[in-house]
């Protein structure tokens, strides 16, 4: 019976390992490539407006309902053993740690990973990323390279803008419409929000930029058979990023609360 | 009548080795189940125009990749001016590949660049930034391959000759010593072909570049060719001058000029 499990998963398990190989070749490559080669700034600056600016009104969007609708919950929650005014502390220190980096880890993943893995594939399979090999140009310097680095650039300021909108919101539902004391409500969060809590969010924006860039990267220059091969690989970029975010998540929380623990200490 | 056979064309390729362009020993390939190349032997001189005829999906491409190191053998040598590329890492191919032009079978051109722009990358590549040197490097080429006055217009508004002669003069602009052509005329009328393939002709006289040329066009090899190589079954079945191909009584090479196919041929004998 163990025999037969092994058969069973063998196959999959192999594939995944060597997808993992893939992933792991190709961020050494780009990281080899960012010490020892020149950046190609207008590429770089390209990306930069790509991933961050253009992913502006899906962030901040993204952060002031969930900010808004956390806290709605958090004080209908709350407000039935009398600690309302906490509601603060809780958004604040949520959106910091966990909703903001995370959600928009999600957005940028289904946003940029899928228009870089579409892009790439689209490259591969009409020779383009031939074409460019044969110009005697490697493909990591110029697709890849600007690419991660606008990505490990924008990441944080996107998650540090969503958690800014998100506490924002959070507050304004708070005041306005729940009608909760906007001094006790300011205090608590003041009180409950520690640096290491924004640090936490930001290195974990940092952390999953990289996930969002290898493995759309790596699904765009494998892709093949065509327009179905440029079409499976975007899928499978988007949902094995949001994927590997969710997952990773746990870890880096688990990891990240040894270095910056929470709570008021 | 003239008819060079494998085995003659296999010692006179071993003749010629010194002071090759290009000379491939033994290529293998295989990819997936089906072999592909099952041990090509080849040899370019300097300033020569060859071209590697076959059937459609007999390897020529794939063949032609590895020339330039876009694809690795499975087994076998490439020499190119005297240096082994097949054991070259892709940083390494960078320079080889700088004196190889290519011209891919759908042009691969950037679909995000202008014209000027794709005929201007190599350059740009190389370090030139300053934006008239530029501008007139590209005028002088598109002299060339005559497309003046198209250098503001994307690839997805060109024609499919127009692409190829853009991609061809983005290939030859750093002047390389030899040119690979993927299929330079498939896909095109008659007229256009023509034109291609007088351009192919104009290149090698007026720059001498060493050219090879796959196609399974055989007005495009008559035309433009010193030699032809007939890639059957994964290796070199046939190699020589285009008359020694027009004379021969091969029946392979018959079927494939006459362009017969087995079940004609059968049916011919049988009436």
């Amino acid at each position: 019976m163990i025999a037969r499990l092994f058969n069973a998963l063998g196959a999959p398990l192999l594939r995944l390992f060597q997808y993992l190989g893939e992933l792991v070749l190709l961020a050494a490559d780009t990281f080899r490539s960012i010490f020892t080669h020149k950046l190609r700034w207008k590429l770089f600056l390209n990306q930069i407006v790509e991933i961050g600016l253009l992913s502006q009104l899906v962030v901040v969007t993204t952060g002031a309902f969930t900010g808004a609708v956390f806290s709605a919950q958090t004080f209908f929650q709350f407000n039935k053993i009398g600690m309302g005014s906490a509601t603060g502390a809780v958004v604040s220190v949520a959106i910091c740690r966990e909703l903001g980096p995370v959600l928009t880890a999600l957005m940028v993943a289904g946003r940029v990973g899928a228009a870089m893995s579409a892009e790439i594939g689209t490259m591969k399979v009409t020779e383009q990323i031939d074409a460019l090999r044969a110009l005697a140009v490697y493909p990591i310097d110029y697709l890849v390279v600007p690419r991660a680095l606008a990505m490990m650039v924008s990441m944080p300021l996107l998650v540090a803008e969503c958690i800014a909108v998100g506490i924002a919101a959070g507050y304004f539902i708070a005041i306005s419409l729940l009608e909760i004391n906007g001094t006790y409500y300011m205090a608590n969060m003041v009180r409950w929000t520690r640096n290491r809590d924004i640090i936490m969010g930001l290195s974990k924006a940092f952390c999953f930029g990289i996930l969002i860039v290898f493995i759309s990267c790596q699904k765009g220059l494998s892709a093949r058979e065509g327009a179905v091969g440029v079409g499976r690989a975007t899928t499978e970029a988007v949902v094995n990023a949001s994927l590997a975010v969710l997952i990773c998540n746990f870890f880096l929380t688990m990891l990240l609360n040894i270095i910056y623990p929470a709570g008021y200490q | 009548m003239i008819e060079t056979s494998p085995q003659m064309s296999a010692t006179s390729l071993q003749d010629r080795d010194n002071g090759s362009m290009l000379v491939v020993r033994d290529l293998k390939k295989r990819i997936g189940a089906q072999e592909i190349l099952c041990g090509v032997d080849l040899n370019v001189a300097h300033g020569e125009t060859l071209a590697i005829i076959g059937r459609s999906g007999g390897g020529k491409s794939v063949l032609l990749k590895h020339l330039v190191g876009l694809m690795q053998p499975d087994a076998g040598e490439i020499w190119i001016e005297g240096q082994n590329i097949t054991r070259l890492n892709e940083r390494q191919l960078g320079a080889i590949r700088q004196k190889i032009g290519i011209l891919f079978q759908g042009a691969a051109l950037f679909d995000s660049m202008t014209v000027a722009e794709n005929i201007a990358f190599p350059l740009r590549e190389a370090g030139e930034r300053e934006p008239k040197v530029l501008r007139e490097k590209v005028r002088e080429i598109l002299d060339v391959v005559e497309l003046e006055g198209q250098e503001e217009k994307m690839p997805v508004s060109l024609s499919g000759g127009m692409k190829k002669r853009v991609g061809l003069a983005r290939s030859i602009i750093r002047r390389p010593k030899c040119v690979l052509y993927d299929e330079p005329t498939s896909g095109l009328d008659p007229v256009v072909s023509d034109s291609i393939n007088r351009l192919i002709r104009r290149l090698q006289e007026r720059f001498g570049m060493t050219s090879i040329v796959v196609t399974h066009d055989m007005k495009s090899a008559f035309d433009v060719a010193d030699h032809i190589a007939y890639l059957h079954e994964g290796q070199i079945y046939f190699y020589g001058t285009p008359i020694q191909l027009q004379q021969t009584s091969d029946p392979i090479l018959q079927d494939f000029l006459l362009g017969r196919s087995a079940e004609e041929r059968g049916s011919k004998v049988e009436s």
